[in-house]
């Protein structure tokens, strides 16, 4: 162990990290917290450095959270943003970030409609490629902030039980955290229509379940995903009001897990759709606390990729 | 004029040759196949004692983007790369720009492929006006064009009684259907195999349902009309179930599987590199097994490429913007000799039916996959034990989208020989 030091040159998903990469972002996650609540926000760590926002999908949280962890920690960032992807403005993605590594950034931050877009970049990029979410796949720093809340509330982020509710299949929040809490040995469970979770999941250590009663019972954690309409999930149960009937989270379905049990959702949340409107600002909900640790835990993954940390030890 | 190949051990399954013998080919056409051969007055001696020589291969399914996409490949350079693939007759499908669904282009193909010449080249034509699904082409005419037989490859028929009316229409010209079986409403924007990496890996899945409802819904229908129906690309083991039972219960009904869904599974989309990406996807391992024992029990009668050239700036791309499709031509021979045959899973004379004996009856090729007197003069000679290295940067395909590339191994054609003519030489 004491041989072990953060190995990673990008962040592509939760899947290439091991269990002592998650606690090392984690861990110092947690360090950065305290910073954000400092009367001056900022620390020199990055000074210098360039960080590149390249973002082919509509964001405002993730987008705003990367640059706002990238300033407290002085570096530089631009924001680069096409919602229509590059393929249809006729710029290839290679030359869009061949025309940015000209400009000598240190890390880009992708998001992208198409999973494994952040994989193609590191085939030919120079920076390091940090995965802010690509198609059905990974959101990688969703799953680590969402560890980070859990971590704060149970003072650990092992032997838990999270339920995971909502439309699993559109989901790359939901596979980052399954393979996340997979890896650290906590029980997961996925809930929903059977359209949108098909049994194959289990191979990816959740258990399914279509009833959401069941599925909660005795939970540490109960988070809820949102329905992506967008992405043609609303073929996939008939109706809205079908879909709240059977998984929506209320208080009487909440109480089946576990007393001491937090309510999250990685947002942006449907009030009365997926999660009940008293409950989400409930102090159950730790929402919010969420997305303040997006933050902590951004700052991480960038201090972490390209922080003095991984300056020459020996 | 005349051509003596000698001393090569002949392998032709439809006549039961499987022996050293001397071939000689005059005006195009198989003159004599006997033991010895007089060398007098020939004019060109092959010695082809190391060699195996076998009918001219025959791929009944490529794609060579001519009229409408000579940025992907040409009637010539396809032509080309099917010669050095062993290839001595390939026949092309009609997702052309124009489609192949009227005899002047059906015509345009011939016409440019004879300029060319160093193969033949047959086409298919379309079986419904525009690849739209909608109303049947004029097939009797098209076929008096050239063509030798009818597919909507690509789209598969979505309307049952239009490939009815397909199979039906086409019984009185003895010309092939040519179904790609994907039913569209199931497999929608799907990327790869849907299944357990494809929800990991979070690209949107095509089931194999998707192509075996097709495959059944085909041989119900086939079973009543008793026309010609030839499914291409199977890909799963239901399929294989199902062709096998069919043929089975004596329904007409033909099969072929391309080499990379022989000795490629769904694993490697892992990497997300759109070489990978083709239609059918790359399925798993069983399916795989499954398509590798229906080559030797009969249920699949020939192995064609289903050669889909693309340029590089599109396949290098997100896995999901980039065309479906492979190139296969060169390299078809190379990769199914060293992994299925030096390996004793198929037979020599097992590789011939499929890569010549029965694509050319399928395609109901006259005097072709054969070698005996009378015959065109089409014929494959490889070297078993010579190795090669597969380098997409060397073939004479415009394309370079190989999901082999890279492959080493053993068993490479040394000539390829259109109607006595030496289309390719190593």
């Amino acid at each position: 162990m004491g041989d072990y030091i953060f190995s990673q040159n990008h962040l592509l998903g939760i899947d290439h990290l091991s269990d002592k990469d998650i606690d090392t972002i984690l861990e110092t996650a947690e360090s950065f917290v305290e910073i954000s609540t400092r009367d001056v926000k900022k620390v020199p760590a990055l000074k210098g450095k360039t960080v590149v926002n390249l973002f082919f999908e509509n964001s405002t949280r993730t987008r705003s959270s990367f640059e706002i962890a990238a300033k407290r920690l002085s570096a530089d960032l631009i924001n680069f943003n096409s919602s229509v992807s590059s393929l249809k403005k006729g710029e290839s993605l290679r030359d869009t970030v061949l025309t940015l590594e000209a400009m000598n950034p240190n890390i880009i931050v992708i998001r992208h409609s198409a999973s494994g877009s952040p994989l193609y970049l590191t085939t030919f990029a120079k920076s390091s490629i940090v995965n802010a979410g690509d198609g059905f796949h990974e959101h990688p720093t969703q799953a680590l902030l969402d560890a980070l809340t859990m971590k704060q509330v149970f003072k650990t982020i092992r032997g838990l039980r999270v339920a995971i509710v909502g439309d699993i299949l559109h989901s790359r929040v939901a596979r980052s955290n399954i393979i996340l809490h997979s890896k650290m040995g906590n029980e997961v469970s996925i809930i929903g229509p059977p359209s949108l979770v098909p049994r194959e999941f289990e191979k990816m250590g959740a258990k399914v379940h279509y009833n959401i009663e069941d599925g909660v019972k005795n939970a540490d954690v109960v988070m809820m995903l949102r329905v992506q309409s967008e992405r043609g999930a609303g073929n996939y149960f008939p109706s809205i009001r079908e879909y709240r009937k059977h998984f929506a989270i209320n208080r009487k379905v909440f109480k089946c897990a576990k007393k001491s049990a937090i309510l999250m959702h990685p947002g942006p949340i449907n009030r009365d759709v997926e999660i009940d409107n008293t409950l989400a600002d409930s102090d159950k909900s730790y929402i919010l606390q969420q997305v303040t640790n997006g933050i902590a835990v951004r700052m991480a993954v960038l201090y972490l990729l390209k922080g003095d940390f991984n300056e020459p030890i020996n | 004029m005349s051509l003596l190949i000698k001393n090569g051990l002949v392998i032709d399954p439809s006549t039961g040759k499987d022996s050293k013998l001397d071939i000689l080919v005059e005006k195009g056409l198989i003159k004599k196949v006997s033991k010895k051969i007089e060398e007098k007055g020939v004019k060109k001696i092959i010695d082809a004692g190391k060699y195996v020589v076998s009918p001219g291969f025959v791929d009944m399914h490529v794609h060579l983007r001519e009229p409408g996409q000579e940025n992907k490949e040409t009637i010539e350079t396809g032509m080309l790369a099917a010669a050095k693939g062993g290839f001595t007759s390939i026949a092309c499908m009609p997702n052309t720009i124009p489609v192949n669904d009227n005899r002047s282009v059906t015509e345009y193909i011939i016409a440019r492929s004879h300029e060319v010449g160093v193969v033949n080249v047959f086409p298919v034509a379309a079986i419904s006006v525009g690849l739209d699904g909608k109303d049947i082409t004029e097939m009797a005419d098209m076929k008096e064009g050239g063509a030798k037989g009818f597919s909507d490859d690509g789209k598969c028929v979505m309307s049952a009684d239009l490939i009815r009316k397909a199979l039906e229409y086409t019984k009185m010209l003895n010309v092939p259907i040519i179904e790609h079986p994907e039913d569209h409403s199931i497999s929608g924007d799907g990327q790869v195999n849907e299944g357990f990496i494809s929800y990991k890996y979070g690209l949107r899945g095509m089931l194999s349902a998707a192509e075996e409802v097709i495959v059944a819904r085909d041989i119900i229908l086939q079973e009543r009309i008793n026309s010609l129906l030839h499914l291409t690309h199977i890909s799963t083991a239901g399929s294989i179930d199902l062709i096998r039972n069919a043929k089975k219960k004596g329904i007409r009904v033909t099969s072929d599987v391309t080499p990379h869904h022989l000795l490629l599974t769904e694993e490697l989309i892992t990497s997300y590199n759109p070489v990978y990406k083709m239609k059918p996807p790359l399925r798993t391992e069983e399916d795989r097994q499954a398509l590798i024992k229906a080559l030797n029990d009969g249920t699949v009668d020939a192995i064609a490429s289903d050669h889909a050239p693309h340029t590089f700036d599109e396949k290098d791309s997100e896995f999901e913007y980039a065309p479906f499709g492979v190139i296969g031509l060169e390299t078809s021979f190379n990769v199914v000799y060293d992994k299925l045959v030096r390996t004793g899973i198929l037979s020599v004379s097992k590789m011939v039916e499929l890569f010549s004996t029965n694509p050319a009856r399928i395609m109901g090729l006259d005097r072709r996959g054969v070698i005996e007197p009378g015959a065109h003069g089409d014929l494959t000679v490889f070297d078993p034990e010579k190795t090669f290295k597969i380098n997409n940067e060397k073939f004479v395909s415009k394309a370079n989208n190989c999901p082999f590339n890279g492959w080493k191994g053993k068993g490479s054609i040394v000539y390829t020989i259109t109607g006595g003519e030496i289309a390719y030489q190593a």
